[in-house]
């Protein structure tokens, strides 16, 4: 891993402490999640993102309030990372009312119009459109609000990329197209769906500039996503940000990955994230293992909190099954 | 009140939209050819010179991105008038419509409404073969979370854009080819038109022909035809296919007796099998006779001019099938 600080000189020690505890939340978040699952808290499909939390916490601390977020089914991160409260979103993991989704939506649905982070897809592709909807409408309404899409590998296959990419770039629509290459399509590797697995490199037949950076590493991400933001909202139109990545968990609770190997795996965890930031900074003398330990503990604690109150929330009650199909029945 | 004036199906529609461009400033028509080529069926010639690029948006041929672009724009607060050249190129924007636009409200716990408006040509009968004819109209109308219009008059298709556009939820309307070229009298003070509500248009009281869009002047022809033999038929124009009107369909069977459907999407499956079941459920006790289907024949549409007459409803079909529920065949 190149050092963190490599890329952005000016660090302070808050800075990459509010990047690594992040992280660590998100991280610690889903691994309550998985427990609640095998528990048969949390039903139905649940995508953990473990692994990739430099890339949520390395684009989106980066956003301003009236940006705007597209998102895909493993997307508790960057529910998170937007600032959508633990306790909305683990009542929707519970699928309870006072989830952030009212818990209609669940694990891949998480919505906060307040905080414009517009879901929570879970057809691969289906939110590029979306994305440049939102990017249009600002830039229609005259102000330099971004619009960020995150999406798969997996995506880069579907028709909706392309014509989403053409569109935007041919209205240099204020959008950040990122990327989350993981390697893997749920199950289908990138060189066995992808005829050319550089990725980055398809931007440029829409003309749209286009980085690829390390996933792994937040402040990589950070700097590219800063450098990036600058750029669309001074006018210069969309841009692709491939961050390069991998998931350390299976697709969902279901795979039981006879696709990858347990090697390959594991020379990926060498690289995690949140390892690779917290070593860094206590070898650099910015933090030591203690403080790391009360920030975890505290972490915990919020989780903790966040449970209870997804346990203690209600359900819909069933009279309300056909409420918000539409607005008034 | 003055006599009004007489104008075609296509320059009401026009006029719709002229009229919301000038009205809301949040409104713009964005869809494939309608700026420099004026529309497809001419809908918007001259409005690109009226009303700049930025109002009338030509789009590549990506129905998915810019349905979807649509069903941002929507959600962040703009009133978008997508136009998708024919309902059969509207099967590639399927993912946006049904997964995005039509589930949002719900998924999102009621904090996401998509106020767009679609419309596209709908129908047979210019001899355009089996991939720009048919009739799926009643495919969306088994869709919650949307509206469905048909407008098959001149004041429908003057009026209806203006409420769809102030509805707060996304709302398709199809427009019939055959009807573009049509005339009629456009009242002085014509306005809004309410969309929730079905029409009489002949009142009969021996038969009910329920019929909408390209099959309502069909059914107005079989029951001039059906008068010549002493039968008194009721029309009724659906307006509104998703939701179904069914207190006038059932207040008009309770007093016939019988119904026939016009139906322009083929039989299996179709809008006029549900209606069917709907007459069935509310006035079986009211029938006289079994509720009978006139629907386009279970083939492709086909290109030569007599075997696409024979495989749309006709008003023979419709007058026969009312003779037979009379038991007068």
């Amino acid at each position: 891993m190149t050092e963190p600080h490599a890329a952005k000189p000016h660090l302070t020690r808050e800075h990459l402490l509010g990047l690594l505890r992040e992280m660590i939340r998100i991280r610690r978040f889903e691994a309550k999640c998985a427990e609640l699952y095998q528990a048969e808290k949390i039903r139905g499909f649940l995508h953990l993102y473990d692994g990739e939390e430099a890339v949520a916490v390395g684009v989106e601390g980066q956003l301003r309030p009236g940006d705007a977020v597209v998102s895909t089914y493993r997307e508790h991160g960057h529910a998170l990372a937007r600032g959508i409260p633990m306790t909305a979103v683990m009542a929707e993991m519970l699928g309870r009312r006072d989830g952030c989704s009212r818990g209609r939506g669940g694990s891949m649905h998480i919505f906060d119009a307040q905080r414009r982070f517009f879901g929570g897809n879970a057809i691969v592709g289906g939110g590029l459109p979306l994305a440049v909807g939102l990017a249009l409408a600002g830039r229609m309404g005259g102000g330099d609000g971004v619009t960020i899409c995150f999406f798969g590998d997996g995506a880069v296959a579907e028709g909706e990329f392309h014509e989403s990419l053409n569109l935007a770039a041919l209205w240099g629509l204020p959008v950040l197209f990122v990327c989350e290459n993981n390697l893997y399509a749920m199950g289908t590797a990138l060189d066995r769906a992808q005829a050319r697995t550089d990725l980055a490199v398809r931007a440029a037949s829409y003309g749209m500039p286009a980085a690829a950076v390390d996933g792994m590493n937040v402040v990589a991400v950070e700097a590219e996503t800063a450098k990036a933001i600058a750029a669309i909202r001074a006018g210069q139109g969309p841009f692709f940000l491939e961050c390069r990545t991998y998931r350390f968990r299976a697709h969902s609770m279901f795979d039981a990955q006879l696709y990858r190997t347990k090697a390959e795996i594991e020379e990926w965890q060498k690289r995690c994230p949140i390892r690779s930031l917290s070593r860094w900074m206590e070898d650099s003398g910015l933090v030591h293992a203690g403080e790391v330990a009360a920030l975890e503990a505290g972490i915990d604690r919020e989780i903790e909190d966040a449970v209870a109150f997804a346990e203690a929330s209600g359900w819909e009650p069933v009279e309300d099954l056909a409420r918000d199909v539409m607005a008034s029945p | 009140m003055s006599a009004g004036t007489e104008i075609t199906y296509r320059e009401a529609v026009r006029q719709a939209i002229c009229d919301a461009i000038a009205r809301d400033g949040r409104v713009f028509l964005m869809g494939e050819d309608v700026g420099r080529y004026g529309g497809c069926y001419a809908v918007s010639k001259g409005l690109l010179d009226e009303y700049g690029p930025e109002r009338i948006r030509d789009t590549p041929l990506s129905e998915s991105a810019f349905v979807g672009a649509g069903i941002g724009a929507a959600i962040a607060g703009m009133r978008p008038i997508v136009e998708v050249m024919t309902v059969n190129f509207s099967l590639l924007a399927l993912d946006q419509i049904v997964n995005n636009a039509a589930t949002l409200r719900h998924m999102s716990g009621g904090q996401v409404g998509v106020p767009l408006v679609i419309r596209m040509a709908t129908g047979a009968g210019r001899q355009l073969a089996a991939q720009h004819s048919h009739s799926f109209e009643g495919w969306y109308a088994g869709v919650p979370g949307i509206k469905v219009l048909a407008p098959a008059t001149i004041e429908d298709a003057r009026g209806m854009l203006w409420t769809a556009l102030e509805d707060p939820d996304p709302v398709i309307l199809f427009e019939h080819v055959m009807l573009y070229n049509a005339s009629g009298i456009l009242p002085a003070d014509a306005g809004p038109v309410p969309i929730d509500k079905a029409a009489v248009r002949r009142e009969g009281g021996d038969v009910t022909i329920v019929a909408y869009g390209g099959t309502l002047a069909k059914a107005l022809a079989a029951a001039e035809d059906l008068a010549g033999d002493g039968v008194s038929a009721e029309v009724i124009d659906l307006r509104t296919l998703r939701p179904l009107d069914d207190s006038t369909i059932l207040a008009s069977v309770a007093k016939t007796r019988r119904a026939v459907i016009a139906d322009e999407g083929w039989r299996t499956g179709s809008l006029a099998a549900e209606i069917s079941a709907r007459i069935m459920e509310g006035a079986f006790w009211n029938l006289d006779a079994p509720v009978a289907r006139v629907c386009s024949a279970e083939v492709p549409i086909p290109y030569p001019r007599h075997l696409e007459e024979a495989a749309l409803p006709q008003p023979a079909a419709i007058a026969a099938a009312a003779r037979a529920a009379l038991g007068r065949p």
